[in-house]
């Protein structure tokens, strides 16, 4: 177990490495000109100009040590955006209660409302809520968040008053104005998901139905309701969570832009969303690094719940 | 976003599915999956819509000349149309467009900001969306299929490199990788590729979804390599790339039936989500995307422009996964099985 663990830290880190590397080449590689001192510089600086702020920034360092300097600047805190100015962890601290607030109340709410739907719909599998829930997921699943969003903001919002129209208001300052300006948010993230979310689950439940310790256990004499929910429901949740935990860390690392910018919070996918225009290397480096952080995390977290839930993993 | 691939992951090969009791001994799988198929009423009524949704937006130019009598991009705020005795611009003093006016020839989906045809650039816009998901889901299922096959089939070096690569690509939210591809390519161009034409937005589509086909396509090989018809194509002193494309991908193909619409239908999303962000289709070309993204700006007036391309992208799209549904059920031998 323990060298099993060794062995997926090594191979994090070294993806990690490979990841961020990969990022840094293509967005100075792929700069306007090639060469941020220019960008920095500005339109109408002298070429002495530019080589001079090439030299105070190091841009003709070989780029591998471009690239230590800049991720060692990441870490202690102190790397800045060549564009913009702003110091690249605060910004993202700036944008991360926002960002959090919505992916992780989000994610709960979606993960719960498509185990609820995918079991009715799996209870009843052929039956007229069945079909109706079949319906709706198809209507989720092909709706664009943003569309959603701003149908919500028309609606509900601006015609009839219910919501506010956008923005996003710090926990600290009202929890109740945090949670009233996230429901709109929470919602249009979450559709896409449900409906996608309960239909694997209804598929899994549906297969387990006919496994042999499905079987075993109802030969035991358990009441239906014990076989659905301590036999079937906990192997079918598996491939529902294995998908929760990476989505759940893209929508952390500005998966959730789409949502973000309809509705106002300013987050992190925000924040990427501007880097990218404005081709802010290192602010993008440092979201990159976190959706990657994220994702290697929940992965391992996953792999944690597989064992909790799956018994054969646990002892095998 | 990880969607497409766990819908797939249960996928069985399709050899060895139980005839059905009434049909003829020896009815091949695929026979099987058509009456299955044609079967399942609401499959094949989306199936149809879909396909009417293709053809009215290929006859696009024929409403713009015969019968609303002006282009995608012409029109202008001030121009004046007659409805019922009465005259008046299609756009009004603060700028916000006329609504429906169900009148086939005379804006019938009412204008955009700009004072053009919506129902016009509807029709243009789901072209481009149609011809963006399309492109896009070739180039996903072409590459996908042939990365999948060499990193199961030869394994090794071939794989850890494909594998690892794909999981990058695939630890990235879809759009801020979609995001960033459109912009470096609309900046510096690649090769034929340049900010005003459709392909790039088609190109950079196909390519972050590229992972989601290599993962089962590549789990099926790994399975499909250790079987004896690959010994028996291999003592007979095939190749590697005969055995891949005339043995395995022959294997493959409900599969890949299964993941057409699966992707058709995520790449026109993503299409809207990067016209809406501006890194998809530039304007002037008109794309549901880029239309729904001009609505907005207008927000929260000319509502009608936002709805307009959004109710008919909502339907393509839905369209396009009921009736892949529909595909996936009938494809599955384990269906109609006594359950």
């Amino acid at each position: 177990m323990a060298r099993f663990v060794i062995r997926r830290l090594i191979t994090m880190v070294l993806m990690l490495i490979v990841i961020s590397f990969v990022t840094f080449l293509l967005f100075i590689v792929a700069l306007p000109g090639g060469n941020p001192a220019a960008l920095i510089a500005g339109r109408l600086a002298t070429p002495a100009e530019v080589h001079l702020i090439s030299v105070r920034y190091g841009f003709d360092k070989p780029i591998w040590v471009q690239y230590v300097r800049t991720m060692a600047n990441l870490f202690d805190g102190s790397a800045y955006s060549y564009q913009e100015g702003f110091n690249v962890m605060g910004a993202i601290t700036r944008g991360a209660p926002a960002t959090l607030s919505l992916s992780i109340g989000a994610g709960v709410f979606w993960l719960l409302s498509s185990i609820g739907l995918g079991t009715l719909a799996a209870v009843r599998s052929g039956r007229y809520t069945d079909r109706v829930l079949t319906v709706l997921s198809m209507v989720g699943v092909s709706m664009p968040p943003f569309l959603l969003g701003a149908v919500l903001i028309y609606y509900v919002s601006y015609k009839a008053g219910v919501l506010p129209i956008n923005g996003y208001i710090s926990f600290t300052v009202s929890p109740w104005q945090w949670f009233r300006h996230l429901i709109g948010p929470w919602i249009t993230l979450s559709v896409l998901f449900i409906g996608f979310y309960s239909r694997v689950l209804r598929g899994s439940i549906l297969d387990a139905q006919g496994e042999d310790y499905v079987r075993t256990a109802r030969a035991k004499g358990l009441s239906e309701r014990r076989v659905l929910v301590r036999h079937i429901l906990r192997m079918s949740l598996l491939p529902i969570i294995s998908l929760w935990g990476l989505d759940i860390a893209q929508v952390i690392g500005g998966g959730a832009i789409l949502t973000e910018s309809v509705w106002g919070l300013h987050g992190i996918g925000q924040l990427a969303f501007n880097a990218i225009g404005a081709f802010d290397t290192v602010t993008l480096l440092a979201i990159v690094l976190l959706t990657a952080i994220c994702v290697v995390v929940m992965s391992a977290l996953v792999d944690i719940l597989y064992a909790v839930l799956d018994p054969r993993i646990r002892l095998g | 976003m990880s969607a497409i691939s766990s819908e797939l992951s249960a996928e069985l090969p399709p050899e060895g599915g139980p005839a059905e009791p009434d049909l003829p001994a020896g009815t091949g799988p695929y026979r099987l999956a058509w009456r299955r198929l044609r079967r399942n009423r609401v499959s094949m009524f989306f199936g149809l819509v879909f396909l009417l949704i293709v053809i009215l937006c290929l006859l696009a130019p024929v409403y713009a000349q015969d019968i609303a009598h002006m282009g995608p991009n012409a029109g202008s705020p001030t121009t004046q149309i007659t409805i019922g005795g009465k005259t008046e611009f299609v756009t009004n003093s603060v700028g916000v467009p006329i609504g429906p006016t169900w009148n086939f020839s005379k804006y019938f989906l009412g204008a955009d900001s700009l004072g053009r045809n919506e129902a016009v650039r509807l029709l243009y816009g789901g072209r481009s969306s149609l011809e963006i998901g399309v492109v896009a889901m070739l180039i996903t299922m072409v590459l996908g299929t042939v990365l999948g096959l060499l990193a199961g089939f030869y394994r090794g070096v071939t794989d850890g490199l494909i594998s690892r690569v794909s999981d990058v690509i695939w630890s990235f939210p879809v759009v801020i990788l979609g995001i960033a591809l459109a912009t470096v390519i609309n900046v510096q161009g690649l090769g034929p590729l340049h900010s005003t034409t459709l392909m790039t937005t088609a190109v950079v589509i196909g390519f972050v979804y590229i992972p989601y086909v290599v993962r089962p396509v590549r789990a099926q090989v790994l399975g499909l390599r250790e079987r004896e018809f690959v010994d028996a194509a291999r003592q007979q002193g095939l190749s590697g790339p005969r055995i891949m494309f005339s043995e395995l991908l022959p294997n493959l193909s409900s599969t890949l039936v299964v993941f057409v619409p699966l992707i058709l239908a995520n790449a026109i999303l993503l299409e809207a989500g990067l016209s809406y962000l501006g890194a998809g289709v530039q304007p002037p070309n008109a794309s549901w995307g880029t239309m729904l993204e001009q609505g907005l700006q207008l927000f929260p007036g000319g509502f009608s422009t936002v709805l307009v391309p959004g109710v008919m992208l909502v339907l393509t799209v839905m369209s396009v996964n009921i009736f892949g549904d529909g595909l996936r059920d009938a494809l599955d031998p384990r269906s109609k099985v006594a359950r």
